[in-house]
């Protein structure tokens, strides 16, 4: 059986046409040092591991190996920048959730993305620009571990491409529901929705991108994107090193108008 | 065990139950007696505005009291998660009463003004019904926990009986400490949840026995991925948390990266290791304070 191109990998290709390899790393593991408006950037991706000793890990999902390895990744370039400039870090997303196994929990899958998750928010915290692409799934606790601490996130505006915190069918099944009612109630329930436009509307999302062939884009439509990458590094603040961003920008107000109100009130009230 | 006290006993020898506490019970549990606060309490009216859409009703805390007072005399916040609302689960209420109290926290550390931060993790994970902004407020709350790291140890605890899951488990992962009951579970997907993503013969959740011993506090202390088992007892949960939270701050298991990825890459070969097995594996000194006198 041969496996098929993951989005993931295609758009890695594309993005890191000219880049080096980093070494060292599981198969599912991309890592690749090039460049983006001009200054040097570490492009990562998960891709699908047909021959992964995880048989739980091999279509693409975040299990130990990929953890760790995106931890490492990330650590390296950490280590490597720490007196110097800070290289930017591009997530290319397309990640369909983590690895669910019995052996994954035992040897603590949810360590391995802490791993991760605390990389890429240690660089961010250290000066490096962080920003997430979003070309397929964006799934639960894979998505937590590569992407979700980018200080921009950019999707493609795609039916592929969808945030959410559990699978569609998963989810129907969790709350015992038809796909169908599941769709309608997603459909009035923006955070519940599966359509990356409603993501857009809570307010998360830097930039959707439109008219963009997410499993085969042409050179223009590649180009456009790393235009928008561009432009989300240059939006990025020089001191800003936090995900604030979520929460103060205008469609966000209104997104997540809750999420907004509880910080403001809890100031107002953390000292007497 | 606290099933035999039902005579009276001597206050010297009784024991509290922390996993029977409420959220609010706990919270105040662990800091001092003394000047304890409640933060956004149930007064304040901010509940999520998502259940009712779904004919759930909404609870006037969401699930989360987060308690600001003393800890061991310095100042402290303790967020702690109701097991008993919505499977503790994570709304985009109750996630940013988390993560203000997290950043609060951290502005003050900035400033020079130490806050102990402590977290009571009893949670199933995402709230399926906020779906997105849980998941969202979650990569909020890991951001905030790994800055205030740097300044102050960030200490979670974890009694029992939800467990601790989905994205919080990473949120688990990022502190600098934890704190476990044996009755309590740390995992990333709860065992119903790989039983129907994966089969039965992957893992029978019914299965309590083999739970445990995969994802149980014991097992967890016993292999490293936890560093204290306490008895389900208030005052041991605080003179543990206590001691932590007072200590300098070490390096993060998250952030160890060498060491841990050695480990999984040394047993990925292995398909039918033992739980057991994983133990005589991963075997870590065990700390005094959680090991049964």
């Amino acid at each position: 059986m041969s496996t098929p191109l993951s989005r993931g990998r295609i758009w890695f290709d594309h993005l890191a046409a000219d880049a080096r390899r980093v070494d060292g790393l599981p198969a599912s593991v991309l890592a690749a040092d090039g460049t983006l408006d001009g200054g040097p950037a570490r492009f990562l991706a998960v891709v699908p591991d047909p021959a992964s000793p995880f048989a739980r890990a091999r279509q693409g999902e975040v299990g130990l190996r990929e953890g760790w390895g995106l931890a490492a990744a990330l650590r390296e370039a950490l280590r490597d920048d720490r007196d110097g400039a800070r290289r930017a870090l591009v997530a290319v997303v397309d990640v369909r959730g983590q690895a669910y196994g019995r052996r994954e929990e035992m040897l603590g899958i949810h360590l391995a993305c802490a791993a991760a998750v605390d990389a890429y928010a240690s660089a961010r915290q250290a000066g490096h620009k962080v920003v997430a692409l979003l070309v397929g799934g964006a799934m639960s606790g894979a998505f937590l571990a590569h992407g979700y601490q980018a200080q921009r996130l950019l999707a493609l505006d795609d039916a592929g491409v969808t945030v959410h915190a559990m699978g569609r069918e998963a989810a129907a099944r969790v709350t015992r529901r038809s796909l169908a009612e599941l769709d309608e109630i997603a459909g009035a329930q923006p955070p519940m929705s599966y359509r990356i436009a409603d993501y857009a509307g809570l307010g998360l999302l830097h930039r959707l991108i439109d008219g963009v062939d997410a499993q085969a884009p042409s050179a223009r439509q590649v180009e456009r994107v790393r235009e928008s990458l561009v432009e989300a590094l240059r939006d990025i603040g020089s001191g800003e090193r936090d995900l604030s961003v979520r929460w103060t920008a205008a469609r966000a107000r209104e997104g997540r108008a809750a999420s907004v109100e509880v910080r403001r009130r809890m100031a107002e009230q953390w000292t007497r | 065990m606290n099933d035999l006290q039902t005579a009276p006993r001597p206050a010297v020898l009784a024991r509290q139950s922390f996993i029977e506490m409420s959220a609010r019970e706990r919270a105040a549990a662990l800091l001092d007696p003394e000047g304890q606060r409640e933060v956004l309490g149930p007064f304040d009216g901010l509940q999520s505005p998502w259940l009712p859409r779904q004919g759930i009703v909404p609870q006037s805390d969401d699930g989360v009291v987060v308690l600001r007072g003393r800890l061991g005399g310095r100042d402290a916040v303790v967020a702690a998660l109701e097991g008993r609302f919505q499977g503790g689960s994570i709304g985009e209420v109750c996630g940013a009463k988390i993560a203000a109290a997290l950043e609060l926290a951290l502005r003050d550390c900035e400033a020079g003004r130490p806050v102990l931060p402590v977290l009571l993790l009893e949670t199933g994970g995402v709230r399926l019904q906020e779906a997105n902004l849980g998941l969202a407020v979650i990569a909020e709350i890991q951001s905030a926990v790994v800055a205030l790291r740097r300044h102050v140890p960030v200490v979670a605890a974890i009694a029992g009986l939800v467990g601790c899951f989905g994205g919080m488990s990473l949120v688990a992962g990022l502190c600098s400490h934890i704190v476990i009951t044996r009755q309590a579970r740390l995992g990333m997907n709860g065992p119903e949840v790989i039983e129907q993503e994966a089969g039965v013969e992957e893992l029978d959740a019914a299965d309590r026995q083999l739970v445990w011993s995969l994802i149980g506090g014991e097992q967890r202390v016993a292999t490293g991925l936890a560093d204290a088992l306490v008895d389900d007892d208030a005052a041991q949960v605080r003179e543990q948390v206590l001691g932590f939270a007072l200590g300098a701050p070490s390096e993060a298991r998250s952030a160890q990266v060498s060491i841990w990825r050695a480990r999984i890459d040394a047993l990925a070969a292995n398909e039918d290791l033992s739980p057991k097995a994983l133990r005589e594996a991963w075997e870590t000194p065990r700390r005094a304070q959680g090991d049964k006198p």
